[in-house]
């Protein structure tokens, strides 16, 4: 292949990556700019709610208390070394709120919730039933993605949270009634070192930026799905990897902004 | 073409293409109302693409479709939904809702368009469901249906707004020879008891040629006779023939364009 | 389509999350819900704070009564001000109370310990935006290591 084609290569797919974000661009917009009718897509997104949130819970609820446990052992493996065993609070909590927290949420719910929008809207696609949703004038951007976009905007922070206030409580088990640290001095060091803004504000923020890309990300790669069983898993495992990654790199991005100076 | 009647869709110098594959190039056909035009070809000629184009869902390179007086790809999103309510699809594959039982589904537009009454909606959907002989199966889920029940269902869908116009999208394609007739005969009678205007999109000869009022049969890009059933049989078009009959081979080739067979074989292409 | 079911488990899913919120918010950050009116500040001045920060507690005694809420830098003096808020239900301290910066443990976290002065009919009550002036800065640990090799060194002499 000649230099040229080489160059030609690269242009056609820089052309193509940006015409998917424009595509992907308005969609979402397509989606969520007009203005919801309530009565009827309230229970359109209760019914997502269900599905993306509540299904999530249990494998959220366990994989925080077995992850704050994790933590609180090593931690304190550590930290006994230095005779500051007292610290293994904040550094649970810190570690949980600022990183953990959100991030494995995000990646678990990419996981999760992410693929299977991903596979059921793919699905839908190969079915026509999105074009008969069309042909029966109702929008299908209204009618399927603004609920599940919605339903993963509101469910991934709670998600996010429940993890942290179960991992932390997992530490607490493994510190305090394991290992026997004071619990006085493990609340007490941990309240004094978590702030409002810096820590709970902050993870707040960035799981509701980890939950808009991660369905974003799953809601296009369904509805630009190839419709067919290959196209399907194709697309289900492209959005695994890409948010997964999308989620990992934003972190370090928002990290940077927030605690970085 | 019959005269008599008013036409319902007219198509004018249609083209249309995928990337660098012509699938139309210019295609004028009129379907008149009331009536059922059926519209044959061989597989893979885009037949499902023009009810597409029909119904909006894709925009022609070159040509007009008129629904009623109103081009379809001229007017705006919220004109285009006006007219979409007043036709509707029945797609190969059925199309139903997933995730809800087959009432909902046959409900479904009447929720959304109607604005009637929950128990009003509850007498057409049974009337409906009825009509095509799933009252039974109102409350089942699609997949536990057969095939054939799923379109039924699908039809029932299609005619719950009252539309004018019904497409259909290969209604025949994979069904056993029962279900076969019991959607022939449904499509039949329903367009001649709701006075709908109907156009099937088959491949399935037989079955097209006793509804149909009247036949569009396209082949290479066009349109290349078009008649009453009784017409058609007995034109002289060899390609027509060809395709009436079933014949493997004739003016429609059996073989994909390619280069000559011994040299390909031998490795003497360049 | 939506079940009874489904909304009740939704509800309860919406509930846990808020409850995680909660919990974070009030067990976790520990933020304190009542309002800047049952708070006084005062300043003091120190010649070094050490590792002292922003939300480092003030201590009588080992009790919390407030917490250091900014450090700044005096520009005449170029000395280190520090500004807390006290509870005021610990509204009684005398004028003559003193501040040093203390260590919790060897490595531990540095805090202001709040030591009580005298009292007699003379002497007001620290008030709102008063200053103390008996401070004691923070042991650097480098210092004292720097004074006991030299004293070491000047005996052996």
């Amino acid at each position: 292949m000649s230099l040229i084609d080489h160059i030609a290569n690269l242009g056609r797919n820089a052309i193509a990556l940006v015409a998917g974000f424009g595509r992907a661009g308005l969609m979402l917009w397509g989606a969520i700019a007009r203005v919801p009718n309530l009565a009827k897509g309230t229970p359109l997104l209760i019914r997502q709610l269900y599905v993306v949130g509540v299904q999530s819970m249990v494998i959220i609820l366990v994989s925080g208390l077995f992850i704050g446990m994790v933590l609180a052992l090593q931690g304190y493996n550590i930290l006994v070394g230095f005779g500051t065993e007292d610290s293994l609070g904040p550094m649970v909590a810190l570690s949980l709120l600022r990183e953990l927290g959100p991030v494995v949420t995000a990646l678990l719910f990419a996981g999760r919730a992410g693929s299977a929008l991903t596979a059921e809207i793919g699905l839908m696609k190969s079915t026509e039933q999105l074009s008969s949703l069309e042909m029966m004038a109702v929008d299908p951007l209204r009618q399927i993605i603004a609920p599940r976009f919605w339903a993963g905007v509101i469910s991934l922070p709670l998600l996010a949270l429940m993890f942290t206030a179960v991992g932390i409580y997992g530490g607490h088990l493994v510190g305090v009634e394991w290992k026997g640290i004071d619990s006085g001095s493990f609340w007490s060091i941990l309240q004094s070192s978590v702030e409002w803004r810096q820590d709970i504000v902050n993870c707040l923020i960035k799981s509701t930026v980890f939950a808009v890309v991660v369905t974003w990300i799953a809601l296009y790669r369904g509805y630009q799905v190839i419709p067919n069983p290959e196209g399907i898993s194709k697309a289900t495992t492209q959005t695994v990897v890409q948010s997964s990654l999308a989620v990992l790199a934003l972190d370090f991005l928002l990290t940077a902004m927030m605690f970085g100076s | 073409m019959t005269t008599s009647s008013q036409a319902l869709i007219t198509v004018q110098n249609l083209a249309f293409s995928r990337g660098n594959h012509v699938i139309y190039d210019d295609v004028s056909l009129s379907i008149p109302k009331g009536q059922v035009t059926a519209i044959m070809g061989p597989s893979g000629i885009g037949k499902t693409t023009l009810l597409k184009l029909i119904g909006g869902q894709l925009t022609p390179d070159a040509g007009q479709i008129h629904f009623d007086g109103v081009d379809v790809h001229q007017c705006s999103r919220s004109d285009l939904f006006k007219l979409r309510k007043r036709m509707s699809m029945l797609f190969q594959s059925g199309a139903l809702f997933t995730d809800m039982n087959v009432f909902d589904n046959v409900a479904f537009a009447l929720r959304e368009h109607s604005g009637l009454p929950e128990q009003i909606i509850r007498t057409i959907v049974l009337m409906k469901l009825e009509a095509v002989g799933l009252r039974g199966a109102a409350q089942m889920m699609p997949n536990e249906l057969s095939g054939g029940m799923q379109r039924r269902a699908a039809l029932a869908r299609a005619i719950a707004l009252e539309p004018e116009l019904v497409l259909y999208d290969e209604p025949f394609a994979g069904q056993d020879p029962i279900s076969m007739g019991v959607l022939v005969k449904l499509i039949r009678e329903l367009s001649d008891a709701l006075n709908l205007t109907s156009v099937v999109v088959s491949h399935d000869v037989q079955e097209v040629l006793s509804i149909a009022d009247y036949v569009y049969v396209l082949a290479d890009k066009r349109v290349v006779a078009h008649g009453t059933p009784q017409a058609l049989r007995l034109a002289d078009n060899p390609q027509l023939q060809q395709f009436i009959s079933g014949a493997p081979d004739g003016p429609v080739p059996f073989h994909f364009p390619a280069q000559d067979y011994r040299k390909e074989m031998l490795g003497e292409l360049d | 389509m939506v079940t009874r079911k489904i909304e009740i488990l939704v509800g309860l899913f919406l509930l846990s999350g808020l409850a995680a919120f909660l919990v974070l918010v009030f067990n976790v950050a520990n933020v304190d819900v009542k309002t800047g009116q049952s708070q006084y500040t005062l300043y003091a001045k120190f010649s070094n704070i050490g590792g002292l920060k922003v939300r480092s507690p003030v201590k009588v005694g080992g009790v919390v009564v407030g917490r250091v809420k900014a450090i700044t830098l005096d520009e005449q003096s170029l000395l280190p001000v520090v500004e807390m808020t006290i509870d005021t239900q610990y509204n009684q301290f005398p004028e003559t109370s003193s501040l040093s910066i203390l260590t919790s443990g060897l490595l531990g976290e540095q805090f202001l310990g709040l030591t009580p002065g005298f009292y007699d009919e003379d002497i007001a009550m620290l008030v709102d935006g008063d200053r103390i002036d008996d401070t004691h800065s923070a042991l650097v640990l480098e210092d004292l290591i720097g004074q006991f090799l030299y004293s070491v060194k000047s005996k052996d002499d």
